[in-house]
Protein backbone atom coordinates (compact mmCIF):
# COMPACT_ATOMS: atom_id res chain seq x y z
CA UNK A 1 0.00 0.00 0.00
CA UNK A 2 1.41 3.49 -0.62
CA UNK A 3 1.72 6.38 1.79
CA UNK A 4 -1.00 8.39 -0.09
CA UNK A 5 -3.52 5.00 0.27
CA UNK A 6 -2.23 4.33 3.81
CA UNK A 7 -3.31 8.32 5.06
CA UNK A 8 -6.40 7.53 3.29
CA UNK A 9 -7.18 4.26 5.17
CA UNK A 10 -6.02 6.00 8.51
CA UNK A 11 -8.51 8.98 7.98
CA UNK A 12 -11.13 6.40 7.27
CA UNK A 13 -10.54 4.42 10.80
CA UNK A 14 -10.32 7.98 12.60
CA UNK A 15 -6.90 7.17 13.68
CA UNK A 16 -5.74 10.58 13.77
CA UNK A 17 -2.39 10.43 15.27
CA UNK A 18 -1.33 7.64 12.33
CA UNK A 19 -2.72 10.39 9.92
CA UNK A 20 -0.66 12.71 11.26
CA UNK A 21 2.42 10.10 11.19
CA UNK A 22 1.97 9.42 7.87
CA UNK A 23 1.24 12.67 6.45
CA UNK A 24 4.78 13.98 7.83
CA UNK A 25 5.81 10.35 6.40
CA UNK A 26 4.89 11.53 2.74
CA UNK A 27 5.92 14.90 3.32
CA UNK A 28 9.58 13.57 4.30
CA UNK A 29 9.73 11.35 0.87
CA UNK A 30 8.74 14.59 -1.21
CA UNK A 31 5.41 13.62 -2.56
CA UNK A 32 3.59 17.11 -3.79
CA UNK A 33 1.27 18.52 -1.32
CA UNK A 34 -1.87 18.26 -3.99
CA UNK A 35 -1.17 14.96 -3.78
CA UNK A 36 -1.15 13.99 -0.03
CA UNK A 37 -3.94 15.98 -0.03
CA UNK A 38 -5.79 14.92 -3.26
CA UNK A 39 -4.87 11.26 -3.03
CA UNK A 40 -4.96 10.83 0.87
CA UNK A 41 -6.93 13.19 2.91
CA UNK A 42 -9.53 13.98 1.14
CA UNK A 43 -9.62 10.40 -0.85
CA UNK A 44 -10.15 9.22 2.72
CA UNK A 45 -13.38 11.92 3.39
CA UNK A 46 -15.00 11.05 0.15
CA UNK A 47 -15.21 7.23 1.55
CA UNK A 48 -16.27 8.16 4.94
CA UNK A 49 -18.82 10.75 2.64
CA UNK A 50 -20.17 7.99 0.68
CA UNK A 51 -20.38 5.53 3.25
CA UNK A 52 -22.35 7.72 5.71
CA UNK A 53 -24.83 9.34 2.59
CA UNK A 54 -25.44 4.86 2.34
CA UNK A 55 -26.31 4.78 6.13
CA UNK A 56 -23.09 2.55 6.64
CA UNK A 57 -21.79 4.21 9.58
CA UNK A 58 -23.01 6.68 11.85
CA UNK A 59 -22.05 10.86 12.66
CA UNK A 60 -19.32 9.76 15.27
CA UNK A 61 -17.28 7.75 12.76
CA UNK A 62 -17.67 10.70 10.26
CA UNK A 63 -16.54 13.49 13.12
CA UNK A 64 -13.66 10.86 14.15
CA UNK A 65 -12.62 10.62 10.69
CA UNK A 66 -12.47 14.28 10.26
CA UNK A 67 -10.38 14.98 13.42
CA UNK A 68 -8.28 12.46 11.83
CA UNK A 69 -8.15 14.59 8.45
CA UNK A 70 -7.25 17.67 10.74
CA UNK A 71 -4.37 16.26 11.90
CA UNK A 72 -2.41 15.64 8.22
CA UNK A 73 -4.27 19.27 7.63
CA UNK A 74 -2.01 20.77 10.01
CA UNK A 75 1.05 19.04 8.71
CA UNK A 76 0.46 20.20 5.30
CA UNK A 77 -0.99 24.09 5.43
CA UNK A 78 2.15 25.32 5.54
CA UNK A 79 3.23 23.96 2.57
CA UNK A 80 -0.06 24.43 1.03
CA UNK A 81 0.33 28.06 1.85
CA UNK A 82 4.02 27.66 0.48
CA UNK A 83 3.06 26.45 -2.87
CA UNK A 84 -0.28 28.55 -3.50
CA UNK A 85 -2.12 25.34 -3.70
CA UNK A 86 -5.85 27.09 -4.19
CA UNK A 87 -8.25 25.37 -1.41
CA UNK A 88 -11.87 24.41 -3.18
CA UNK A 89 -13.34 27.30 -1.91
CA UNK A 90 -14.30 30.05 0.87
CA UNK A 91 -17.12 29.47 2.53
CA UNK A 92 -18.82 31.67 5.52
CA UNK A 93 -21.32 29.48 8.18
CA UNK A 94 -23.44 30.38 10.91
CA UNK A 95 -26.24 30.16 12.68
CA UNK A 96 -28.82 32.72 11.60
CA UNK A 97 -29.67 35.81 14.35
CA UNK A 98 -31.88 34.49 17.16
CA UNK A 99 -31.12 30.80 16.87
CA UNK A 100 -27.99 29.23 19.19
CA UNK A 101 -28.78 25.78 17.67
CA UNK A 102 -25.01 25.16 15.95
CA UNK A 103 -24.58 22.08 15.76
CA UNK A 104 -25.72 21.29 12.38
CA UNK A 105 -24.19 24.04 11.08
CA UNK A 106 -20.50 22.34 12.76
CA UNK A 107 -20.82 19.12 10.90
CA UNK A 108 -21.73 21.22 7.66
CA UNK A 109 -18.33 23.26 8.56
CA UNK A 110 -15.76 19.94 9.54
CA UNK A 111 -17.39 18.16 6.63
CA UNK A 112 -16.98 21.08 4.05
CA UNK A 113 -13.36 21.38 5.66
CA UNK A 114 -13.10 17.47 5.12
CA UNK A 115 -13.99 18.34 1.33
CA UNK A 116 -11.03 20.83 1.43
CA UNK A 117 -13.36 24.36 1.69
CA UNK A 118 -11.63 27.04 3.59
CA UNK A 119 -14.38 27.77 6.32
CA UNK A 120 -14.91 30.61 8.15
CA UNK A 121 -17.08 29.70 11.00
CA UNK A 122 -19.04 32.77 12.67
CA UNK A 123 -20.97 30.77 14.71
CA UNK A 124 -24.51 31.32 16.24
CA UNK A 125 -26.70 34.11 16.44
CA UNK A 126 -25.38 36.00 13.57
CA UNK A 127 -26.51 39.12 12.37
CA UNK A 128 -27.06 39.15 8.72
CA UNK A 129 -24.63 42.25 8.41
CA UNK A 130 -22.09 40.26 9.63
CA UNK A 131 -22.85 37.41 7.55
CA UNK A 132 -21.92 39.87 4.61
CA UNK A 133 -19.26 41.98 5.63
CA UNK A 134 -17.41 38.61 6.42
CA UNK A 135 -17.93 37.42 2.89
CA UNK A 136 -16.77 40.44 1.33
CA UNK A 137 -13.57 40.80 3.74
CA UNK A 138 -12.44 37.47 2.84
CA UNK A 139 -13.21 36.74 -0.66
CA UNK A 140 -15.78 34.09 -0.11
CA UNK A 141 -17.97 32.73 -2.68
CA UNK A 142 -20.68 30.87 -0.37
CA UNK A 143 -22.64 32.07 2.59
CA UNK A 144 -24.18 29.00 4.23
CA UNK A 145 -27.10 29.55 6.31
CA UNK A 146 -28.69 27.34 9.73
CA UNK A 147 -31.32 27.44 11.66
CA UNK A 148 -33.56 25.26 13.51
CA UNK A 149 -36.85 27.37 14.71
CA UNK A 150 -39.78 28.29 12.77
CA UNK A 151 -39.32 31.37 14.79
CA UNK A 152 -36.04 32.61 13.02
CA UNK A 153 -35.70 30.94 9.74
CA UNK A 154 -37.09 33.88 8.39
CA UNK A 155 -33.56 35.86 9.15
CA UNK A 156 -32.10 33.92 6.31
CA UNK A 157 -34.15 36.19 3.98
CA UNK A 158 -32.32 38.89 5.55
CA UNK A 159 -29.21 37.79 4.45
CA UNK A 160 -30.33 37.17 0.91
CA UNK A 161 -31.58 40.48 0.37
CA UNK A 162 -28.90 42.11 1.58
CA UNK A 163 -26.49 40.51 -0.96
CA UNK A 164 -29.03 41.76 -3.46
CA UNK A 165 -29.26 45.12 -1.95
CA UNK A 166 -25.63 45.31 -2.31
CA UNK A 167 -25.55 43.69 -5.49
CA UNK A 168 -23.56 41.39 -4.26
CA UNK A 169 -25.47 38.41 -5.02
CA UNK A 170 -24.22 37.11 -8.29
CA UNK A 171 -20.82 36.73 -6.92
CA UNK A 172 -22.05 35.38 -3.09
CA UNK A 173 -24.35 32.47 -3.92
CA UNK A 174 -26.30 31.22 -0.59
CA UNK A 175 -26.87 27.86 0.70
CA UNK A 176 -29.97 27.03 3.72
CA UNK A 177 -30.25 24.15 5.98
CA UNK A 178 -31.89 23.40 9.29
CA UNK A 179 -34.83 21.47 10.20
CA UNK A 180 -37.46 23.74 9.30
CA UNK A 181 -35.93 24.71 5.82
CA UNK A 182 -36.76 23.07 2.56
CA UNK A 183 -36.35 23.46 -0.85
CA UNK A 184 -39.72 25.55 -1.44
CA UNK A 185 -38.52 27.84 1.55
CA UNK A 186 -35.11 28.37 -0.28
CA UNK A 187 -36.43 29.54 -3.50
CA UNK A 188 -38.91 31.43 -1.83
CA UNK A 189 -36.60 33.90 -0.37
CA UNK A 190 -34.32 33.40 -3.06
CA UNK A 191 -31.21 31.36 -1.81
CA UNK A 192 -29.20 30.16 -4.39
CA UNK A 193 -29.60 26.35 -2.33
CA UNK A 194 -30.65 24.30 -0.23
CA UNK A 195 -29.07 21.12 1.72
CA UNK A 196 -30.96 18.50 3.42
CA UNK A 197 -28.09 17.58 5.41
CA UNK A 198 -24.53 18.41 6.19
CA UNK A 199 -23.63 15.38 3.08
CA UNK A 200 -25.66 17.16 1.19
CA UNK A 201 -24.27 20.21 1.59
CA UNK A 202 -20.60 19.82 0.59
CA UNK A 203 -22.31 18.50 -3.06
CA UNK A 204 -24.31 21.19 -2.67
CA UNK A 205 -21.56 23.97 -2.28
CA UNK A 206 -19.17 22.16 -4.56
CA UNK A 207 -21.86 22.25 -7.19
CA UNK A 208 -22.00 26.43 -6.12
CA UNK A 209 -18.57 26.90 -6.90
CA UNK A 210 -18.08 24.76 -10.05
CA UNK A 211 -16.41 21.92 -8.28
CA UNK A 212 -18.86 19.39 -8.40
CA UNK B 1 -45.40 31.83 44.61
CA UNK B 2 -41.90 32.35 43.95
CA UNK B 3 -39.32 29.36 44.00
CA UNK B 4 -35.58 28.98 43.26
CA UNK B 5 -35.62 25.13 42.33
CA UNK B 6 -32.74 23.32 43.62
CA UNK B 7 -31.81 20.20 41.62
CA UNK B 8 -29.21 17.89 42.45
CA UNK B 9 -26.73 16.69 39.84
CA UNK B 10 -27.86 12.90 39.80
CA UNK B 11 -31.22 14.03 39.25
CA UNK B 12 -30.09 15.16 35.84
CA UNK B 13 -28.35 12.46 34.97
CA UNK B 14 -27.28 11.25 31.37
CA UNK B 15 -29.42 9.46 29.48
CA UNK B 16 -28.15 7.26 26.83
CA UNK B 17 -30.60 5.64 24.42
CA UNK B 18 -31.72 9.53 24.08
CA UNK B 19 -28.62 10.73 23.64
CA UNK B 20 -27.70 8.21 21.30
CA UNK B 21 -30.93 8.51 19.28
CA UNK B 22 -30.17 12.55 19.56
CA UNK B 23 -26.98 11.69 17.18
CA UNK B 24 -28.75 9.59 14.90
CA UNK B 25 -28.36 6.50 16.16
CA UNK B 26 -31.74 4.38 15.99
CA UNK B 27 -33.14 3.18 19.78
CA UNK B 28 -32.12 -0.58 19.48
CA UNK B 29 -29.14 0.04 16.86
CA UNK B 30 -25.89 -2.31 17.52
CA UNK B 31 -23.70 0.56 18.63
CA UNK B 32 -20.20 0.17 17.58
CA UNK B 33 -17.63 0.01 20.70
CA UNK B 34 -16.16 3.20 19.52
CA UNK B 35 -19.08 5.18 19.83
CA UNK B 36 -19.88 3.33 23.03
CA UNK B 37 -16.34 4.72 24.18
CA UNK B 38 -17.21 8.31 22.99
CA UNK B 39 -20.78 8.04 25.21
CA UNK B 40 -18.85 6.87 28.04
CA UNK B 41 -16.26 9.31 27.92
CA UNK B 42 -19.13 11.97 27.50
CA UNK B 43 -21.16 11.39 29.78
CA UNK B 44 -18.19 11.35 32.40
CA UNK B 45 -17.69 14.82 31.28
CA UNK B 46 -21.36 16.02 31.96
CA UNK B 47 -21.32 14.37 35.04
CA UNK B 48 -18.45 16.53 36.48
CA UNK B 49 -19.57 20.06 34.87
CA UNK B 50 -23.62 19.72 35.42
CA UNK B 51 -25.08 22.23 37.96
CA UNK B 52 -28.47 22.73 37.11
CA UNK B 53 -30.91 25.32 39.03
CA UNK B 54 -34.01 26.77 38.09
CA UNK B 55 -36.14 29.38 39.39
CA UNK B 56 -40.45 30.17 38.95
CA UNK B 57 -42.70 32.45 39.78
CA UNK B 58 -46.58 32.53 39.43
CA UNK B 59 -48.14 35.29 36.66
CA UNK B 60 -51.65 35.97 36.50
CA UNK B 61 -52.96 35.19 33.62
CA UNK B 62 -53.57 38.96 32.31
CA UNK B 63 -49.80 39.75 33.37
CA UNK B 64 -48.87 36.39 30.88
CA UNK B 65 -51.10 38.13 28.77
CA UNK B 66 -48.40 41.24 28.13
CA UNK B 67 -45.44 39.03 28.64
CA UNK B 68 -46.51 36.58 25.97
CA UNK B 69 -47.49 39.89 23.68
CA UNK B 70 -43.68 40.66 23.77
CA UNK B 71 -42.46 43.13 21.33
CA UNK B 72 -45.65 41.87 18.78
CA UNK B 73 -43.48 39.13 16.52
CA UNK B 74 -45.75 36.71 17.24
CA UNK B 75 -47.42 34.69 14.85
CA UNK B 76 -51.14 36.10 14.90
CA UNK B 77 -52.26 32.94 15.94
CA UNK B 78 -50.65 30.09 18.05
CA UNK B 79 -51.68 27.35 20.64
CA UNK B 80 -50.42 29.28 23.63
CA UNK B 81 -52.83 31.81 22.34
CA UNK B 82 -55.35 29.68 22.67
CA UNK B 83 -54.32 27.66 26.15
CA UNK B 84 -53.57 30.22 28.33
CA UNK B 85 -57.24 32.13 28.80
CA UNK B 86 -58.09 28.72 29.80
CA UNK B 87 -55.36 28.28 32.36
CA UNK B 88 -56.07 27.91 36.17
CA UNK B 89 -52.60 28.65 37.68
CA UNK B 90 -49.67 29.97 35.05
CA UNK B 91 -45.41 30.23 36.28
CA UNK B 92 -43.05 31.65 34.00
CA UNK B 93 -39.86 29.61 34.37
CA UNK B 94 -36.21 29.01 33.35
CA UNK B 95 -34.03 26.28 34.42
CA UNK B 96 -30.36 25.64 33.02
CA UNK B 97 -27.72 22.89 33.43
CA UNK B 98 -25.50 25.49 34.12
CA UNK B 99 -22.53 27.21 32.30
CA UNK B 100 -19.67 24.14 32.81
CA UNK B 101 -20.92 21.75 30.60
CA UNK B 102 -21.00 24.59 27.34
CA UNK B 103 -17.61 25.40 28.15
CA UNK B 104 -16.48 21.95 28.21
CA UNK B 105 -17.97 21.40 25.03
CA UNK B 106 -16.46 24.38 23.37
CA UNK B 107 -13.14 23.20 24.68
CA UNK B 108 -13.89 19.50 22.79
CA UNK B 109 -14.62 21.83 19.30
CA UNK B 110 -11.52 24.03 19.94
CA UNK B 111 -8.79 20.85 20.68
CA UNK B 112 -10.93 19.12 17.26
CA UNK B 113 -12.72 16.13 19.23
CA UNK B 114 -15.64 16.56 17.36
CA UNK B 115 -16.95 13.24 18.17
CA UNK B 116 -16.64 14.01 21.40
CA UNK B 117 -17.85 17.40 21.56
CA UNK B 118 -21.03 16.06 19.10
CA UNK B 119 -22.01 13.37 21.43
CA UNK B 120 -21.65 15.87 24.70
CA UNK B 121 -24.00 18.61 23.04
CA UNK B 122 -26.13 15.16 22.60
CA UNK B 123 -26.30 14.46 26.10
CA UNK B 124 -26.53 18.09 27.43
CA UNK B 125 -29.88 18.81 24.99
CA UNK B 126 -31.42 16.15 26.33
CA UNK B 127 -30.37 16.48 30.06
CA UNK B 128 -31.39 20.55 29.53
CA UNK B 129 -34.96 19.51 28.39
CA UNK B 130 -34.81 16.97 31.37
CA UNK B 131 -34.05 19.92 34.33
CA UNK B 132 -37.26 21.53 32.51
CA UNK B 133 -39.23 18.67 32.77
CA UNK B 134 -38.39 18.15 36.10
CA UNK B 135 -39.43 21.83 36.78
CA UNK B 136 -42.80 21.51 35.50
CA UNK B 137 -43.33 18.08 37.82
CA UNK B 138 -42.13 20.33 40.96
CA UNK B 139 -44.56 23.16 39.85
CA UNK B 140 -47.51 20.50 39.68
CA UNK B 141 -46.34 19.02 43.11
CA UNK B 142 -46.39 22.38 44.86
CA UNK B 143 -49.45 23.68 43.95
CA UNK B 144 -50.94 20.24 44.53
CA UNK B 145 -49.56 20.98 48.19
CA UNK B 146 -50.61 24.49 48.47
CA UNK B 147 -54.83 23.15 47.41
CA UNK B 148 -54.83 22.94 43.44
CA UNK B 149 -57.15 20.02 43.04
CA UNK B 150 -58.48 20.05 39.54
CA UNK B 151 -59.85 16.60 39.00
CA UNK B 152 -57.74 15.80 35.96
CA UNK B 153 -55.53 18.65 35.76
CA UNK B 154 -52.06 18.71 35.11
CA UNK B 155 -48.89 21.36 33.81
CA UNK B 156 -47.68 21.80 30.27
CA UNK B 157 -44.85 24.28 29.57
CA UNK B 158 -44.54 26.09 26.50
CA UNK B 159 -41.06 27.90 25.55
CA UNK B 160 -40.40 31.28 23.13
CA UNK B 161 -39.20 29.93 20.01
CA UNK B 162 -41.73 27.33 19.51
CA UNK B 163 -45.16 27.17 17.88
CA UNK B 164 -45.11 30.59 16.66
CA UNK B 165 -44.10 32.71 20.09
CA UNK B 166 -41.31 34.38 18.80
CA UNK B 167 -37.73 34.41 20.66
CA UNK B 168 -38.39 38.30 21.27
CA UNK B 169 -40.96 37.02 23.99
CA UNK B 170 -37.80 36.23 25.97
CA UNK B 171 -37.69 39.90 26.96
CA UNK B 172 -40.38 40.38 28.93
CA UNK B 173 -40.50 36.47 31.06
CA UNK B 174 -36.70 37.39 31.64
CA UNK B 175 -37.85 41.02 33.17
CA UNK B 176 -40.71 39.68 34.77
CA UNK B 177 -38.80 36.02 36.15
CA UNK B 178 -35.42 37.79 36.53
CA UNK B 179 -33.73 33.83 36.24
CA UNK B 180 -29.73 36.30 36.49
CA UNK B 181 -30.94 34.99 40.18
CA UNK B 182 -29.45 31.57 38.94
CA UNK B 183 -27.11 32.60 36.86
CA UNK B 184 -29.23 32.58 33.75
CA UNK B 185 -28.79 36.17 31.33
CA UNK B 186 -30.04 36.97 27.84
CA UNK B 187 -28.03 38.24 24.37
CA UNK B 188 -29.06 41.19 22.85
CA UNK B 189 -30.71 38.84 20.49
CA UNK B 190 -33.06 36.93 23.17
CA UNK B 191 -30.58 33.77 23.29
CA UNK B 192 -30.27 32.81 26.80
CA UNK B 193 -26.79 32.16 28.25
CA UNK B 194 -25.59 29.29 29.12
CA UNK B 195 -26.72 27.97 26.22
CA UNK B 196 -28.07 24.93 27.39
CA UNK B 197 -31.30 26.18 28.93
CA UNK B 198 -35.11 26.43 28.93
CA UNK B 199 -37.55 28.56 29.49
CA UNK B 200 -40.97 29.57 29.02
CA UNK B 201 -44.68 29.27 30.62
CA UNK B 202 -46.21 26.19 32.67
CA UNK B 203 -49.93 26.30 32.10
CA UNK B 204 -52.04 24.26 34.75
CA UNK B 205 -55.44 23.58 34.23
CA UNK B 206 -57.86 20.64 33.12
CA UNK B 207 -55.65 18.17 30.87
CA UNK B 208 -58.29 19.00 27.91
CA UNK B 209 -57.21 22.56 27.25
CA UNK B 210 -54.03 21.71 26.22
CA UNK B 211 -55.48 19.53 22.88
CA UNK B 212 -54.87 21.91 19.77
CA UNK B 213 -54.58 20.55 16.18
CA UNK B 214 -51.09 20.90 14.43
CA UNK B 215 -52.63 22.94 11.99
CA UNK B 216 -50.85 26.35 11.87
CA UNK B 217 -48.89 27.77 9.47
CA UNK B 218 -46.15 27.31 10.93
CA UNK B 219 -46.46 23.57 11.72
CA UNK B 220 -45.95 22.90 7.77
CA UNK B 221 -42.68 23.92 8.26
CA UNK B 222 -42.03 22.45 12.23
CA UNK B 223 -40.00 19.05 12.06
CA UNK B 224 -39.47 18.72 15.78
CA UNK B 225 -43.35 17.42 16.06
CA UNK B 226 -42.75 17.50 20.21
CA UNK B 227 -46.34 19.10 20.89
CA UNK B 228 -47.33 15.80 19.79
CA UNK B 229 -45.18 13.57 21.93
CA UNK B 230 -45.72 15.88 24.57
CA UNK B 231 -49.63 15.55 23.88
CA UNK B 232 -49.64 12.01 23.60
CA UNK B 233 -47.87 11.68 27.00
CA UNK B 234 -49.83 14.33 28.66
CA UNK B 235 -53.13 12.33 27.87
CA UNK B 236 -51.50 9.08 28.42
CA UNK B 237 -50.12 9.76 31.83
CA UNK B 238 -51.36 9.08 35.28
CA UNK B 239 -49.62 10.97 38.34
CA UNK B 240 -46.99 10.39 40.04
CA UNK B 241 -44.98 10.85 36.74
CA UNK B 242 -41.77 8.84 36.34
CA UNK B 243 -38.78 10.53 36.23
CA UNK B 244 -37.36 10.67 33.11
CA UNK B 245 -40.09 10.18 31.14
CA UNK B 246 -40.95 12.83 28.35
CA UNK B 247 -38.74 14.93 25.86
CA UNK B 248 -40.38 18.47 25.47
CA UNK B 249 -38.91 21.50 23.19
CA UNK B 250 -35.02 21.05 22.75
CA UNK B 251 -32.98 22.98 24.45
CA UNK B 252 -30.00 24.07 22.01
Amino acid sequence: MTVLAEIASAVIDGDHDRVGALTRQAIGERLSPQAILDDGLIAGMTVIGDRFREHEIFLPDVLLAARAMYAGMDELRPLLVRDGVPSMGKVVIGTVRGDLHDIGKNLVGIMLKGAGFEVIDLGHDVAPEKMVDTAVEHGASVIGMSALLTTTMGAMSDVVALLKERRLDGRIRTIVGGAPVDEAFARTIGADAYGFDAGNAVDVVKRLVGRA
Amino acid sequence: MTAILEVAPDEIRPRREAALEQMGIPRGATVPPHVERLYESAAEIFAETVAPAGVWNEIAVEAFAAVYRGEGRNAPDSPVLEIFPKAERLALFAVTIGGATSAALQRCFEAQDFALAYTLDAIASVAADDAADLTERRYAAALRADGWDTPDGDVLRYSPGYCGWDVTGQRRLFAYLQPEAIGLTLTESCLMQPLKSVSGVMIAGPRAIHRFRPTYPFCDRCETRTCRERLRTLFARREPVPYPERRHDRAG
